[in-house]
């Protein structure tokens, strides 16, 4: 009881901290690694291999992942609420005050500004996925002769796809999934 | 109850569907929460975004409880967090159980490249839908050029960003709504 009480509180500081996406947890979690013998620096690579082919956020997927393995079920329900209690919390508290305020002007210039930066953060997360999934490597080492032709039809084929179609986006998903394997990506 | 309950199931499903963390979310929730159950705008998805980035914890955790407390209050943030991860649970849960060697699976990593290629394919449609809400003028498709060349090929972290933007914003908007709106 007390393991589980004590990944809770970790996880719980891990949610409070890690400001950004799923990334921002992974220098607690090896801050964690160092301090605990319940969270390895392995077990945190293998974590990041799982998290990445599996669906879900990748900060629940980590904390589900070392709860699991140290604690089985309870373990993995005690981590994954430990981290999104902080976040329920701010987020409330947030939500409330935004209420009361929306209408006012300095809200209103705040947000006028923070939507096309926010959407250009969300432009670069997915510039680095195309990369990543047309050229194999991450922005900062791209080389045009890392192309991957195959890849790139898929990608053609999808821009069509999602644009002339109303389905759901899992239906491209789910195809796009079915023709890595079937030609071997 | 009734929308705590489809708060849950709702998020439970966009939990099963979004491969590759909170930003590859995006075009799932445009599809779900903006154009079928009309719980939020596309600029509403916006502004969570921003928030959600610069506020503690996961992004897509973040986005959840925002919906989900908009619709039902407390409860509702709580039922639409618990139903985006109740599906990691069981799935992560499984595969640590079971399949230690899943991620080095051949099938799995042929499929996961197909899948990134796809999502890549997403979220490039999802930020062609927010240009339209969030760019008004030259001086907002400047700021998002500049976001994203930061973003993309520099170390400054998000969250710095995202300050900078809003700040920027509080002292500059008047003006830059004037002259956007003037060249309409």
């Amino acid at each position: 009881m007390n393991l589980l009480l004590l990944m809770y509180f970790e996880f719980f500081k891990v949610g409070l901290f890690a400001v950004g996406g799923g990334l921002a947890t992974l220098p607690f979690l090896y801050d964690l690694a160092h301090k605990y013998t319940w969270i390895t620096a392995s077990m945190i690579s293998d974590m990041i291999a799982i998290s990445e082919s599996t669906p879900g956020p990748m900060g629940v997927n980590m904390a589900t992942y070392v709860g699991f393995q140290n604690g089985g079920i309870l373990g993995a329900v005690t981590t994954t609420l430990g981290l999104v209690t902080p976040s329920i919390i701010v987020i409330i508290i947030v939500a409330n005050v935004l209420v009361k305020f929306k209408e006012s002007k300095a809200v209103k210039n705040i947000f006028y500004t923070l939507r096309p930066a926010a959407t250009g953060l969300i432009g670069a997360a997915g510039l680095s996925v195309i990369v990543l999934a047309l050229f194999k490597t991450n922005i900062s080492a791209f080389s045009f002769s890392g192309l991957d032709i195959k890849c790139l039809i898929l990608f053609a084929v999808m821009i069509i796809f999602t644009k002339k179609t109303k389905f759901h986006p899992i239906v491209a998903i789910a195809i796009s999934g079915i023709i890595g394997i079937l030609f071997g990506f | 109850m009734n929308v705590c309950i489809e708060l849950f199931v709702t998020f439970a499903k966009m939990g099963v569907v979004t491969f590759g963390g909170g930003y590859a979310m995006l075009p799932i929730l445009q599809k779900t929460v903006v154009e079928n159950k009309k719980w939020a705008t596309e600029e509403d998805l916006l502004d969570y975004f921003a928030i959600g980035q610069c506020t503690p914890g996961i992004i897509a955790v973040n986005t959840a409880t925002f919906i989900g407390y908009k619709q039902k209050g407390i409860l509702g943030g709580i039922f639409a967090t618990l139903g985006l991860v109740f599906p990691s649970l069981v799935i992560i849960s499984i595969i640590a159980a079971f399949l230690k060697n899943f991620a080095d699976l051949a099938v799995v990593q042929h499929a996961f490249a197909g899948i990134r290629v796809c999502v890549g394919v997403l979220i490039l449609n999802a930020v062609i839908k927010l240009w339209k809400g969030a760019v008004k003028g030259k001086i907002t498709a400047a700021i998002m050029f500049i976001v994203l060349i930061l973003s993309a090929f520099t170390d400054i972290s998000s969250v710095l960003i995202v300050v900078a933007a809003g700040v920027f914003g509080l002292f500059f908007s008047g003006k830059i709504q004037n002259l956007e709106a003037n060249k309409k």
